[in-house]
């Protein structure tokens, strides 16, 4: 028996390493490569961006964002040339398209709506969950089993099927095209995942911890606030996550039921029209700066989320 | 302080009856000991008296008052819980803390550091007070688990199994520790084991419960010389007494009525045979140090008794064996009261 054979039985050896982390690097690079194209996208001109074969090589241009941003109208060479010199980067791109710029578009409008609708929906949907989770964790609840499937079961049909029903039910409640609506909507989609998941997570913390706060003199809820939820961070940051990233991403419901001041941003986007059909660059922009608060917020809450994720598996 | 007393308690989960009919009394300020094996009900007894459990039947009263429907944190006790005892996200000076800073005491700042530091003190983990609770090891946290009890100065002290994580030698010397610190606080303490040793060293009185039933209470000394049943004289006593049925060995004078003997060391005379008459043949010993474990065979039966480390005996001796007032038991395994001749 040679040497270098000997390994530990739990230590993976490195040759499976190896193909471990190329499969692993594989992977990220192809799920990568639509990221990327919208990134590069985005600093394309819209020829640029149409230009076939594609250009992986390109003069990088402002233009997409700049048309996201503003709106503008065509006007004649002569006018554009007559007026004053151009004040900002974005009036100089546009003039050299013989336009100028008519005002704001309704980018950020929308984006702030998909943030207030997407944390608001998110952070509703993790109280509750967290409140239902340790009530169907922690007390004798009639029927638990098919409560919790009930709740389970919300979740299985598309979003299509209801998306209907909603929006009649919203027109008579007056909630169709507003955020507390759409908050609403997304809190009770989303609350069954929460209850799901950080029911297995308030599993795990042991009773005791609370029962000894309750002898210390706490009450229930106060040793819930005080013992249990700090426990169970890594748990609600995971689910918190899943939760904004449903949110966010949400297209079906908000097509249907928002068409104006409540839009969010996944229907408005496709919207972003040019001259002579899409104008790519503005999308790609449109969706680049869409990608940016959940990064942000994954990254902020990566630690907890790899110890999340695992659900309880790989424990501290 | 304050005397708690149980009455006629019941508890069962579903099938399971966990305590049965459970009268008790823990006067102010004693010690008292619950021995029985594993699935007895001795953790359940302790979170009955916290409120942790509600009785199916029966009364708990602390300090007179009628507490069975009272919540925990109405009842003014402290529990050492038999595991997970640390809050895993505080420092150990936060553990200890964390009682005096509930709503029901609100103590101020200064007060709290003082007797947390007292009691840190007093369990020796002052060293460690900023470390995370999760930093430390076995042992150190057992100690502020216990700390975390004596941290302030509840009707009854309740504690499971609070040594069993312990390496030998230092479960002996928090044996000693607790003991001392209850009788400097005059603590009423209800205390939970499996390990008799910790039983018969601290408690003012031991109660022996088996299958949710208290068999015998009383003083050591009392359960050790006058168990009620074999069961209870199986409890006490290393190596275990030796229940041999009546007849196996000379016994003439044993009270009428006795089915089985029961022979610690004490009740047993062992002598090298010197005539080739014999009751036994020495199988085996076992050395452990200051003393030894003499097996001897009795026929199809075994016997087990300590012998002093220079015995003269050896495997193959053949022995007389002759009992010295052994404790008898009828037929059903009750103690027979009297003694041999
Ligand atoms: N919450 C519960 N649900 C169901 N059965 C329980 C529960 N708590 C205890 N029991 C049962 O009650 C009986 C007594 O349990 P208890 O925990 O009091 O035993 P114990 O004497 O503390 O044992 P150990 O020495 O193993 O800690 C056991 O049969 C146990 O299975
Ligand atoms: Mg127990």
């Amino acid at each position: 028996m040679s040497l270098t054979t000997a390994h530990s039985v739990i230590e993976p050896t490195r040759t499976s390493k190896r193909i471990a982390g190329a499969i692993v690097v594989a992977y990220a690079l192809i799920s990568m490569v639509p990221l990327f194209w919208i990134f590069a996208t985005s600093f394309k001109t819209p020829p640029d961006s149409i230009s076939y074969p594609p250009k992986v090589i390109f003069q990088p241009s402002l233009e997409g964002y700049c048309n996201l941003f503003t709106t503008r109208t065509r006007q004649t060479r002569e006018y554009v040339d007559a007026l004053g010199p151009a004040t900002t980067l974005c009036d100089e791109i546009t003039r050299r398209r013989n336009m100028v710029i008519a005002g704001p578009s309704n980018y950020w409008p929308r984006f702030i709506n998909s943030l207030v609708i997407a944390f608001g929906s998110t952070f509703l949907a993790v109280s509750l969950g967290t409140l239902a989770a340790y009530g169907f964790s922690r007390f004798k609840v009639p029927l638990a089993d098919d409560l919790l499937f009930f709740i389970l079961s919300t979740r299985m049909m598309p979003p299509i099927a209801v998306a209907i029903p909603i929006y009649l039910m919203y027109r008579e409640l007056g909630l169709s095209d507003s955020a507390l609506g759409m908050i609403l909507l997304y809190t009770a989609v989303n609350v069954s995942l929460a209850v799901w998941l950080l029911k297995g997570f308030i599993d795990e913390i042991p009773r005791e911890y609370e029962e000894a706060a309750m002898i210390d003199g706490y009450t229930r809820l106060r040793a819930f606030w005080k013992v249990v939820l700090p426990q169970a961070t890594t748990g609600i940051a995971a689910t918190a996550i899943f939760c904004l990233i449903f949110a966010w991403n949400e297209y079906a419901f908000a097509v249907i039921l928002t068409s104006g001041s409540a839009q969010t941003s996944p229907p408005f986007i496709p919207t972003i029209i040019g001259e002579g059909g899409l104008d790519w660059p503005a999308v790609a922009s449109g969706t680049t700066i869409f990608l940016v608060p959940i990064l942000v917020f994954t990254i902020l809450l990566r630690k907890q989320l790899l110890r999340g994720i695992t659900f309880g598996a790989v424990r501290k | 302080m304050a005397e708690v007393m149980l009455r006629g308690v019941a508890k069962s989960f579903g099938q399971t009856r966990a305590i049965e009919g459970l009268d008790l009394t823990i006067a102010d300020g004693e010690f008292v000991v619950l021995l029985g094996p594993t699935g007895a009900g001795k953790t359940t007894t302790l979170r009955l008296v916290a409120g942790l459990e509600r009785p199916d039947a029966g009364r708990v009263l602390i300090g007179g008052e009628d507490v069975t429907l009272a919540p925990p944190s109405a009842r003014d006790v402290t529990f050492v819980f038999q595991q997970y005892s640390l809050y895993p996200h505080l420092s150990v000076y936060e553990n200890l803390a964390f009682p005096l800073r509930s709503p029901a005491r609100r103590m101020g700042k200064d007060e709290i550091k003082r007797r947390v530091e007292a009691t840190a003190k007093l369990v020796r983990i002052d060293h460690k007070l900023e470390s995370r609770a999760t930093r430390l090891s076995g042992g150190e946290m057992q100690r502020v688990a216990i700390g975390r009890a004596l941290v302030r100065q509840p009707a009854i002290y309740l504690m499971d199994e609070p040594l069993s994580s312990l390496d030998a030698k230092l479960r002996a010397e928090m044996r000693l520790e607790l003991k001392r610190i209850q009788q400097e606080l005059g603590a009423t303490l209800l205390y939970v084991t499996h390990d008799q040793i910790e039983a018969m060293t601290m408690a003012d009185r031991i109660g022996i419960l088996k299958d949710g039933e208290l068999i015998q209470i009383g003083t050591p000394r009392k359960i050790y010389t006058e168990p009620r049943n074999t069961h209870v004289a199986t409890r006490l006593g290393q190596p275990a007494i030796n229940l041999l049925p009546q007849g196996l060995l000379p016994d003439a004078g044993l009270p009428a009525g006795t089915k089985t003997v029961g022979a610690r060391t004490e009740h047993l005379r062992i002598e090298k045979s010197a005539n080739g008459q014999a009751d036994g043949v020495v199988d085996w010993i076992e050395h452990l140090g200051d003393q030894n474990h003499l097996h001897v065979k009795l026929g199809d039966r075994k016997l087990i008794t300590l012998s002093p480390p220079d015995t003269p005996l050896a495997p193959g001796d053949k022995v007389m064996i002759r009992y010295n007032n052994p404790l008898c038991f009828d037929a059903d395994g009750n103690w027979l009261g009297g003694r041999a001749q």
